[in-house]
């Protein structure tokens, strides 16, 4: 790709767009990711992306599309992530079994609701399997302004969240409400899940909230590092998944998921190599 | 109810398998250092978790500075060390420096941001216990001795007026276990920070301790040290050799 292309694919609309909105997006779901892994509810975004679908589904059904689809997706998955805590506060259900009941619900009542509007047309599909392509301006501007919302949150939590991370109990000892932090989590999970639908698709949210944690979480050496390196890696494999994508003619939300993986394969390797070395040492 | 930094009073404790505490009654005073000891399953984590209010209580009552555990909300008094081994998650890359700030969000208010005057105050503390050193190290790569430093340096950040630690010492072996109960002893004297420590190992800690709380579900006995030496009840349970052992403090 030379530097006429590279500026030739800059000056297409939709790709500013898709570069804007995946690049926030995919920072949000990065540092989002870490605390989940953290906290093993990495499976969140799985379940949550399921219930995206019947949302979306519903909005589909009601013949309403592109960002109209996502404002009637954004209170069922809300609702549902809540559902999740209260199932595993109230029900004696770990966090794993919850997750799998919201998900079934979510995905049964998305594939009857399909049925019943007249099978899975395009735009069922494309949230499926993500089109950041066909981000409009309108997503854009919906994406900036959650963006905004969800970075204000997690800089004002971002001590309690990193507490409860560490240890629970020690943080419920040190003053922190951990219920209503744990629900701020999902919440902020939820938004970002939906948010994320069109950028990689219902199919492939899970790997944008798990991979460039994981992969952070391989080198980092401190916690604030961790959240840094996973939003570089996340928004970076945004944009080199677009460009790669754009350039061989294949799809973006699975380029932008193989690049993840790229990048915890590299993670992984250079972990091994330098505990090998100081193992050696 | 008032008066003292700990205080119980006819304090008992369900679970469902059944009754673990039965019939407590302890009065702790501000510069006390008290060694809570009992066999396995005597319930003496279980007293820590009602004291900090992480537990119900299901009869009698149980207070912190005065205030009933269940509504007790000024942390910043309290210091807590769990049991490190059971602590630590393995996958969390947090620094020795970052684990010992978030001993100081007790004192915080929304938003609990941590200033530069809270970065001097966590390498004060690191300084005191002598791990300043290894303060950018990840604590999931230090020794059981250090992680242990580390997490009672984050107990101790905040200059509490009470450190309660739970068999802080499981992962240790003798030697340490004794260097640890000395320096909390420092502590204590230095720092007048009054102290319940849980363990099992009673003869270690009869030689730092200032006051014993035997627990085997009931309270077998609450006192000083000299009268838990003196003690027939504790001659009976241990045999007059042993207690003579867990009582010679050289």
């Amino acid at each position: 790709m030379t530097t006429m292309n590279m500026m030739e694919i800059l000056s297409y609309g939709f790709i500013q767009r898709a570069l804007l909105a995946g690049t926030l997006i995919a920072v949000l779901c990065s540092v989002l990711g870490v605390f989940l892994v953290l906290r093993r509810l990495s499976l969140i975004g799985d379940g949550l992306a399921h219930v995206t679908f019947g949302g979306t589904a519903i909005a589909l059904s009601l013949k309403l599309y592109s960002a109209s689809a996502l404002l009637v997706s954004l209170p069922v998955v809300l609702l549902s992530s809540l559902g999740i805590l209260k199932l595993t506060e109230k029900a004696r259900l770990g966090g794993d079994s919850a997750i799998g009941i919201v998900s079934a619900l979510g995905i049964s009542a998305g594939i009857i609701l399909a049925s019943v509007g007249g099978g899975y047309n395009v735009d069922l599909l494309s949230y499926l399997f993500g089109n950041i392509l066909s981000i409009t301006s309108q997503e854009v501007g919906i994406a900036l302004v959650l963006f905004c919302v969800v970075l204000l949150l997690l800089y004002l939590f971002f001590n309690d969240l990193f507490a409860i991370a560490f240890d629970e109990e020690l943080a419920r000892v040190s003053g922190i409400r951990t219920t209503t932090i744990n629900g701020v989590l999902v919440l902020l999970t939820a938004l970002s899940v939906v948010l994320a639908m069109k950028l990689v698709g219902i199919m492939l949210i899970s790997s944008l909230l798990i991979v460039p944690a994981v992969s952070s979480l391989q080198l980092a050496r401190s916690f604030k590092a961790c959240v840094a390196l996973a939003a570089l890696q996340g928004g970076g494999s945004v944009v080199a998944g677009i460009f790669l994508s754009f350039a061989a003619n294949l799809p973006t939300s699975a380029m932008i998921v193989l690049i993840n993986l790229f990048f915890f394969g590299l993670a992984f390797l250079a972990r091994r190599y330098v505990s090998h070395r100081s193992n050696n040492r | 109810m008032s008066g003292g930094i700990v205080r119980t009073e006819r304090l008992c404790c369900s679970y469902r398998t059944g009754r673990v505490l039965e019939d407590i009654t302890i009065s702790v005073e501000a510069g006390d250092y008290v060694g809570i000891v009992g066999p396995n399953g005597s319930g003496k984590s279980t007293l820590v978790r009602v004291l900090l209010g992480l537990c119900a209580v299901s009869g009698g009552s149980a207070s912190l500075f005065g205030v009933p555990c269940n509504r007790f909300n000024a942390w910043g008094r309290v210091g807590y060390l769990p049991q490190s081994l059971h602590l630590l998650n393995p996958l969390l890359p947090a620094t020795v420096a970052e684990t010992v700030g978030l001993g100081l969000l007790s004192l915080k208010r929304f938003p609990r941001r941590l200033t530069h005057g809270d970065r001097e105050k966590v390498d004060a503390i690191l300084e005191q216990l002598d791990i300043y050193p290894i303060r950018s190290r990840l604590i999931g790569e230090l020794s059981g001795g250090q992680q242990q430093r580390v997490l009672l340096a984050r107990a101790l950040v905040n200059n509490p007026d009470l450190v309660i630690l739970d068999e802080p010492t499981a992962a240790l072996d003798p030697e340490m276990r004794e260097r640890f109960y000395a320096l909390i002893g420092e502590i204590n004297r230095l720092q007048r920070v009054t102290v319940l420590l849980v363990t099992h190992d009673t003869g270690a800690i009869g030689k730092f301790a200032s006051k014993m709380l035997y627990l085997d579900k009931r309270m077998l006995f609450y006192g000083n040290f000299e009268e838990f030496c003196r003690s027939a009840d504790m001659s009976a349970l241990f045999g007059e050799h042993s207690q003579h052992l867990m009582c010679h403090r050289h």
